[in-house]
C-alpha cells in the first residue's frame, strides 16, 4: 500500500525529477563501479610498479628470506596435502573413465599435463591467497588502522619499500617452487591411487609422465604460478595497505572485510588471467 | 624574537565536510619546549601530523626554517623532516618486533651503522628509560607505561633535533606521568632538541612548557609563556583551563600547577645571582592504605585540612605551594633561607599534629569498630634553590632530604 502511494507519488506532475533519478540510478550506480573498478587496477599497478622497483635494496635480503619462509615454506605442507588428494582424485576419474575405452595407459598423460599446464599453478596459487595472503592482508592492515605504517613514514622509513616489496619478491620466489612441489606430489597422488589401489601398470605411468611432457609445459606452468604471484601479492598487500580507506566500515571491521575482499580477489583474478595467460601461451 | 622555526600561516585542514584547523597560525622557536593544549578532539594531533608531514594542509603555508615545505624540492623536504622524531599518542610500537628491535628499526633501516654501534646506541636508550628488563619482551607483553617509554626511547634514537610528543603523558598514573614530563625536560636540556608537545594535562605541562599554544574552536588563540597565559582574557580560559583547576583549588584552597609556575617565576626572577629561596615538599604517605581502611571521604578530609593547614602557616610569612599529586605538596618560601625554613617546618609540624589532622582523624575514628589500625604519615623535606636553578631539580633535593614530621595511629582500644 505505502509503495503504491509512494509510486504515484513519484509518477505524480510535483516530482517529476525523482522519476529520473529512480530510471538514471542503475547507470549511475554502473558508472560509479566502474570509476571505481578502473581508479583501484591503476592504483593496483602503480602500488605494484613502485614497490617491484624497490626489490632491490640493500637492505632487503634478510626481509625477502624471512617472507620465503612465511609464504613459502609454512605453505609447504597444507600444499602437499591438498596436491597429494587432487592427484589421487585425478587417478581416480581418469582411470575409471579412461578403461571404458581401453586406454588406461595414458593414466600418466592425463595427471601429469592436467597438473603441470593447469591444476598446480591455479590449486597452489589458491591455496598461497587463501592461507599466506589473507595473513598479509590482516597483518598489513592492523599496522595501518594503528598507526605503524605512519610511524614508519615518520622515521622515513619508506613503507613500501619495508613492508610491501619483501613480500613480492618472496611471491615471486616461493609460488614456482610451490608450483613444483604441487606438480610432484600430484603425480605421486595419481600414481597412488592409479597404480598402487587400482592396479594400472606402475612402468605405463612413469613412461607416460616422462614423455608426455615437454619443457614447454614446465615453463608455462611456472609463467603462470609468477603471474598468479604478482596478482596474489600485490592485492593482498594492496587491500591491508589501504583498509583505512574503505568506505564501508572502519578499524578491525575495515580489515576484517579487507581480508575477505583480498582473497576473493585474488581467487577471481587467478582463475581469470588463467585463461587469458593460457590463451597467450597455447601453440 | 628569533626567526621561528616552524610557522603554520593560515593553515586550513577538512576532512570531508569537517572542518578541523581553521586558518592556524602559530610560531614554534627552536630550543624550546612548545605545548600545544586543547580539550580532546580539538585537532591537536592533526596539526601536530601536519608538522612532520603525515598531513598536508588544504588551503595556507607551513614554512620550516622560513621556507615553505609545499615550494621545497623533495630531496630537501625529506632532508629537513628527516630532522623530526614522532611519538604516536598510541605508541605506534610494531608488535612483531620486541622492544630492542622496535628502538633499533629508525637506525637499522635509515643509517648505515654497524650492528655494534646500533646496539651501543639502543641499549644506550634503553637504560636511560629503565627498560632494560623489558628488552626481550614485545610491546603486548608490557603495560602501557613501559610501551610509552619504549615508544620514547624509539623516538629519541636517533639523536633528533625536533621531536614531537603526541599525549605522552596519556593513560600514565600520577607518578610516571611526573617521571615521563620530567624525563622529557631532562632529555630536552641535554639535548637541546625542539620539543613540540600535544596535551591536554594542563596544569602538568607548565612546569616542562617554554610556549603554550592553545587551540580552540578550530584555531590558536593563544601563544605564549605559561606566565602570559594567565593574563589572557578569552572563553578558553574560563572553559578549559579554570574547569580543569577548579576542583583542586576548591578541595586545597591552595594555588594551581599553573599559577604556581607563575607565581615561581614572578617572584625569583627578580632576585639576583647568589640570593636564595627555600622549597619545602609534603608527603602524605600510606594514603592507599587510608583510603581502604577509612575511605574516600576521610581521604578528602585529610588533604583539605593539609593544604588549608599549608597555606594558613606558610602564606602569612609569603610563601605560596601547589599540591602537585595526590599526596604530593610544594611550598616555596621566597624569603626564607634554609634555617628560618626548618624553623617554620618545625611550627608547622607541632600545630599541625596537634590540630591540623583533626578532620582526618574524625575520619578514621569511624572505623575503631573494625579494629583496623590505620597509620598515616606526614613526612616533609627542605631544599634551598636560586632563581638560576631549575624547580625540579631544586624539588628533587627537597625530596631526597624528606623526614616524618608529624604520625597519626588509630586508637583501636578507644
Amino acid at each position: 500500500m505505502a509503495l503504491d502511494s509512494n509510486s504515484d507519488e513519484l509518477q505524480s506532475s510535483k516530482h517529476p525529477w525523482r522519476l529520473g533519478l529512480l530510471l538514471t540510478a542503475p547507470f549511475a550506480r554502473i558508472g560509479r563501479s566502474t570509476i571505481s573498478l578502473v581508479g583501484n587496477l591503476g592504483a593496483s599497478a602503480i602500488f605494484l610498479m613502485l614497490a617491484f622497483l624497490k626489490i632491490l635494496h640493500p637492505k632487503q635480503w634478510r626481509k625477502i628470506v624471512q617472507q620465503i619462509y612465511y609464504i613459502g615454506a609454512r605453505s609447504t605442507m597444507i600444499i602437499m596435502l591438498v596436491s597429494l588428494f587432487t592427484g589421487m582424485v585425478i587417478g581416480l576419474q581418469s582411470y575409471t573413465a579412461l578403461v571404458k575405452f581401453g586406454a588406461q595407459g595414458a593414466l600418466g598423460t592425463l595427471v601429469s599435463l592436467t597438473l603441470v599446464r593447469e591444476l598446480g599453478p591455479v590449486l597452489t596459487a589458491i591455496m598461497i591467497a587463501a592461507r599466506a595472503g589473507s595473513a598479509i592482508t590482516a597483518e598489513i592492515g592492523i599496522q595501518r588502522i594503528s598507526e605503524q605504517i605512519d610511524a614508519l613514514d615518520t622515521m622515513r622509513i619508506d613503507p613500501l619499500r619495508f613492508l610491501i616489496s619483501p613480500r613480492i619478491a618472496a611471491s615471486i620466489i616461493s609460488f614456482p617452487i610451490l608450483t613444483a612441489v604441487f606438480d610432484i606430489v600430484g603425480i605421486i597422488g595419481g600414481y597412488i591411487s592409479g597404480v598402487i589401489l587400482l592396479g594400472a601398470n606402475a612402468g605405463a605411468y612413469v613412461y607416460r609422465v616422462q614423455t608426455s611432457m615437454d619443457m614447454k609445459d614446465v615453463t608455462d606452468g611456472f609463467i603462470k604460478s609468477i603471474v598468479f604471484a604478482l596478482i596474489v601479492s600485490t592485492v593482498c598487500c594492496y587491500q591491508g595497505y589501504f583498509a583505512h580507506m574503505r568506505t564501508d566500515s572502519h578499524g578491525a571491521k575495515a580489515v576484517g572485510l579487507s581480508t575477505t575482499s583480498a582473497v576473493v580477489i585474488s581467487c577471481v583474478l587467478i582463475l581469470v588471467s588463467d585463461y587469458v595467460v593460457t590463451s597467450l601461451l597455447i601453440r | 624574537m628569533d626567526k621561528p622555526l616552524i610557522e603554520f600561516k593560515d593553515v586550513t585542514k577538512r576532512f570531508g565536510s569537517r572542518t578541523i584547523l581553521d586558518r592556524v597560525n602559530l610560531k614554534i622557536y627552536a630550543g624550546q619546549v612548545t605545548t600545544i593544549i586543547g580539550l580532546s578532539g580539538s585537532g591537536k594531533s592533526v596539526l601536530l601530523k601536519h608538522i612532520i608531514g603525515l598531513l598536508k594542509p588544504d588551503e595556507g603555508t607551513i614554512l620550516f626554517q622560513g621556507e615553505s615545505l609545499n615550494e621545497m624540492k623533495k630531496s630537501e623536504r625529506i632532508a629537513k623532516l628527516a630532522q623530526i622524531s614522532y611519538m604516536f599518542q598510541d605508541n605506534a610500537l610494531f608488535d612483531s618486533l620486541t622492544v630492542y628491535e622496535n628502538i633499533a628499526l629508525p637506525l637499522l633501516e635509515t643509517t648505515n651503522l654497524n650492528k655494534a654501534e646500533i646496539d651501543r646506541r639502543v641499549m644506550a636508550r634503553i637504560e636511560q628509560t629503565e627498560l632494560k628488563d623489558a628488552a626481550c619482551k614485545y610491546p603486548s607483553e608490557m603495560s602501557g607505561g613501559m610501551q610509552k617509554r619504549a615508544a620514547l626511547a624509539r623516538a629519541l634514537v636517533t639523536d633528533p633535533t625536533i621531536v614531537l610528543f603526541d599525549e605522552p603523558t596519556s593513560g600514565q598514573d600520577p607518578v610516571r606521568k611526573n617521571a615521563i614530563l620530567s624525563m622529557i625536560a631532562q632529555y630536552q636540556r641535554k639535548f637541546g632538541f625542539t620539543a613540540i608537545m600535544v596535551s591536554h594535562e594542563i596544569p602538568d605541562v607548565y612546569f616542562i612548557s617554554n610556549r603554550i599554544l592553545a587551540l580552540y574552536d578550530r584555531a590558536i588563540v593563544f601563544q605564549g609563556s605559561p606566565e602570559e597565559l594567565e593574563e589572557f582574557d578569552h572563553p578558553f580560559k574560563d572553559e578549559v583551563i579554570r574547569s580543569l583547576e577548579g576542583l583542586q583549588q576548591e578541595l586545597t584552597g591552595l594555588y594551581s600547577q599553573r599559577q604556581f609556575k607563575v607565581m615561581h617565576h614572578a617572584q625569583l626572577t627578580h632576585k639576583t645571582r647568589g640570593e636564595t629561596y627555600s622549597m619545602v615538599v609534603f608527603t602524605l604517605d600510606d594514603l592507599g592504605a587510608v583510603m581502604t581502611g577509612a575511605g574516600h571521604e576521610a581521604v578528602r578530609k585529610t588533604i583539605r585540612s593539609m593544604g588549608r593547614f599549608i597555606d594558613k602557616h606558610f602564606g602569612a610569612i609569603g610563601g605560596f605551594s601547589t599540591r602537585r599529586s595526590a599526596n604530593h605538596f610544594v611550598t616555596v618560601l621566597p624569603y626564607s633561607d634554609r634555617r628560618e625554613a626548618e624553623s617554620i617546618l618545625a611550627d608547622f609540624a607541632q600545630e599541625f599534629q596537634e590540630r591540623g589532622m583533626k578532620d582526618g582523624y574524625e575520619g578514621l575514628e569511624r572505623r575503631k569498630a573494625s579494629g583496623d589500625c590505620i597509620e598515616l604519615v606526614i613526612r616533609a623535606g627542605i631544599a634551598q634553590g636560586e632563581p638560576v636553578t631549575e624547580i625540579e631539580s631544586v624539588i628533587e633535593a627537597a625530596e631526597a632530604n624528606k623526614k616524618e614530621i608529624a604520625h597519626l595511629r588509630c586508637d583501636v582500644r578507644g
